[in-house]
């Protein structure tokens, strides 16, 4: 089931604003579930409806977006998985960003969605491409990292840990960790507090 | 790259390889889960046929969806009766303690595992929710996790992580006398950021903290996480000690000396080196607001909201956006804004020290008018103690109700939630734009004894002004 995670193409979609954390992503309300699915019908939902219709969520031009491009900060807050699941079965592949949370970060990896980084002047560009043209392609490459939209070329960066894991597919990484239960149990018998209780 | 530091080798200890993609394999020494972010974890391992590998590993209560009046069951929320319902099957067929409502240890998983002497100095814990750094207050270091996580942890007792730089954050002196361990964690996250912490894990350090309770260097640890760090933490020392001490699951007999020996041996060198130093000093710390929707929109009480031109450049748009949607004037005060519900309670501020600051305060007043405040205890021991101690009859004659355990208003995932554009005054952590049950409503942070203050006043009021 882990499959390697190399490019993401499609169309963007733009999410201006600083700090946006997980509250605003999927609030608590829907968190009242035992699955996720059908998390992605109420992502961003309280901003989509103060917006009227105007959030790029809900903007016709914008259905079908795979990679979000966002500011600074985007996640904060809450460990909710929730979140990210949310903004996945939206039908997002890709996050493009100034900076991300970090649990929000790692519950991408580990569903297979890569957050990249990108200088701020380069994810201000990147906004105004998709929001003057929403139909252009764009292409996030994680072997070169870099982000292309027609003539637009630019750098973008990740972690070499989680660039690995989804180069190689490995950013399930639950298949290897259970395989290591040898190592595990050695590891835990030098540990003096677990033999206290 | 930090060196000799309590995160550095309890981070070795725990480390059981490198894995392919460079991260490390980690041991968690303890893992605690609770109905919200548990049940699909669960239901990835049937789907992929793994089984939990340390059971005894692992422990369950339930908080986020409890109601804090009405606890019986079914619960009239069907949805929280549901996943009540998933949380109590996993731990039954999969041989987990569960700490279930009337237990006499539930509660807050924050609260209750310090209070149970589960967590411990030098060990990692994990929980599928951010304010797991709480538990560094023993030394421990603690990471919320995801979900996709909570079921690496079941399966493998171990995460797949990247290594933290590690920052000293040294607070030095005395505080004032009505300034507490929320407004010295508030002002921290205000001074450095809510993103200031991303890549660190944060060591407090300094006087400041060596004086502070337990109860007090867990309300700072808690709230790392808003300064953008996944973990905080504290040397262990004989304050930790004697709080874990002759608890439920503390070393005993012969393993308590070999526990000090081994506790003392984790602590940061003299010498160790950090990726960064930041120095505060106590005394300049005030009790401390949140005027905005993030953690990081905090102010002195006696301040002015600040003006986009004292705010650093970058804080621009979203002080725009807090101005507008909590409804307050750049340059004016803070103090005198009026209040509608006032909230103690939370993994921050539910413990008994922070309902006895907050009865200090109340103890003989009565809420203002049209005022609603109640206290929610953050596990059923602390109510019981509470109780015992009388705490319960200042707050009812003070007006404020007086509740069952549970996260409550922090989160408002049962039924405690603010109404339409409504104010609170909140112990809690978060303050994000709906984040109390209502899209539009607005909270401001602060410690117990302010919001104490708030509701006794029906403002937000200074609260060394009461404590002459
Ligand atoms: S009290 Fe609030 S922050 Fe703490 S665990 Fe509950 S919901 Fe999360």
């Amino acid at each position: 089931m882990v499959s390697e995670v190399k490019t993401v193409s499609g169309r963007g979609i733009p999410l201006v604003g600083n700090d946006i954390d997980t509250d605003r992503i999927i609030p608590a309300r829907f968190l009242r579930c035992v699955t996720f699915d059908g998390l992605g019908e109420h992502v961003f939902t309280d901003d989509r409806k103060a917006l009227e219709g105007k959030h790029p969520f809900d903007q016709s031009q914008y259905q079908g977006a795979k990679i979000l491009v966002v500011n600074r900060n985007f996640g904060c807050g809450s460990s909710r998985e929730h979140a990210p699941q949310a903004i996945a079965k939206w039908g997002i592949k890709s996050l493009i960003g100034e900076s991300f949370a970090e649990i929000f970060f790692g519950n991408c990896v580990a569903i297979g969605i890569p957050c990249l980084i990108a200088e701020p002047i380069i994810v201000k560009q990147l906004q105004e491409i998709v929001t003057t043209n929403p139909q252009v392609a764009m292409t996030v490459n994680l072997e070169t990292m870099q982000v292309t939209s027609g003539d637009f070329v630019a750098a973008v960066s990740m972690g070499e840990g989680a660039k690995n894991m989804f180069v190689s597919g490995t950013w399930d990484a639950c298949g290897q960790l259970v395989s290591h239960a040898e190592q595990v149990k050695a590891t835990a018998a030098k540990l003096p507090y677990l033999s206290w209780n | 790259m930090s060196k000799g530091t309590l995160f550095d080798k309890v981070w070795d200890l725990h480390t059981v390889g490198t894995l392919p993609s460079g991260q490390t394999q980690l041991f968690i020494g303890l893992h605690l889960i609770h109905e919200v972010t548990s049940p699909q974890a669960f239901a990835m391992l049937r789907e992929r046929g793994l089984e939990v590998l340390l059971p005894e590993r692992t422990v369950a209560t339930v908080d986020h969806i409890v109601p804090t009046t009405n606890q019986s069951r079914p619960f009239a929320d069907t949805l929280a009766e549901e996943m009540m319902q998933a949380l109590e099957q996993s731990c039954e067929e999969n041989g987990i303690t569960f700490h279930n409502i009337g237990s006499g240890n539930q509660g807050i998983v924050h609260v209750i595992a310090p209070e149970q002497g589960l967590t411990q100095p030098g060990m990692t814990i994990a929980c599928g929710d951010s304010h797991t750094s709480t538990h560094g207050a023993f030394g421990a270091i603690a990471f919320g996790i995801g979900t996709s996580q909570v079921r690496d942890v079941l399966a493998s007792q171990t995460l797949a992580l990247s290594k933290l730089k590690v920052r000293k954050i040294e607070v030095n002196g005395t505080l004032q006398p009505g300034v507490y361990a929320k407004d010295v964690v508030l002002h921290i996250i205000r001074t450095l950021g809510v993103k200031g912490g991303v890549g660190y894990a944060y060591e407090y350090a300094g006087t400041t903290f060596e004086q502070m309770s337990m109860e007090e260097r867990m309300t700072v640890c808690n709230m790392a996480i808003e300064g953008g760090a996944r973990c905080g933490y504290i040397n262990p020392d004989h304050i930790t000690y004697k709080y874990i001490q002759g608890r439920d699951f503390a070393p005993k007999g012969a393993d308590w000396d070999k526990a000090i020996t081994w506790w003392e041996s984790i602590r940061s060198h003299a010498d160790a080196e950090y990726d960064d130093v930041v120095v505060f000093d106590a005394a300049e710390i005030p009790p401390t607001v949140t005027w905005g929707i993030t953690p990081g929109q905090g102010m002195g009480v006696d301040q002015l909201v600040p003006t986009p031109a004292e705010l650093h450049e970058e804080d621009h748009f979203i002080a725009e956006e807090a101005y507008g949607y909590m409804d307050l004037t750049p340059g004016k005060p803070i103090q005198g804004t009026k209040v509608d519900v006032c909230f103690i309670g939370s993994c921050t501020n539910g413990r008994i020290s922070d309902l006895r600051e907050a009865a200090k305060v109340a103890k003989g007043h009565h809420i203002a008018e049209g005022v609603k405040a109640f206290v929610v205890p953050g596990s059923e021991r602390v109510k019981q103690e509470a109780e015992a101690e009388g705490l319960d009859k200042i707050f009812a004659a003070a007006g404020f109700e007086w509740r069952e355990p549970g996260c409550s208003m922090c989160l408002a995932m049962n039924p405690d939630k603010l109404q339409g554009r409504q104010i609170s005054a909140s112990s809690s952590n978060r303050n994000f734009k709906g984040r109390q049950g209502s899209a539009s409503g607005r909270t401001l942070l602060m410690s117990p004894a302010m919001v104490a203050a708030a509701a006794l006043k029906g403002k937000v009021f200074d609260v060394r002004q009461m404590l002459n």
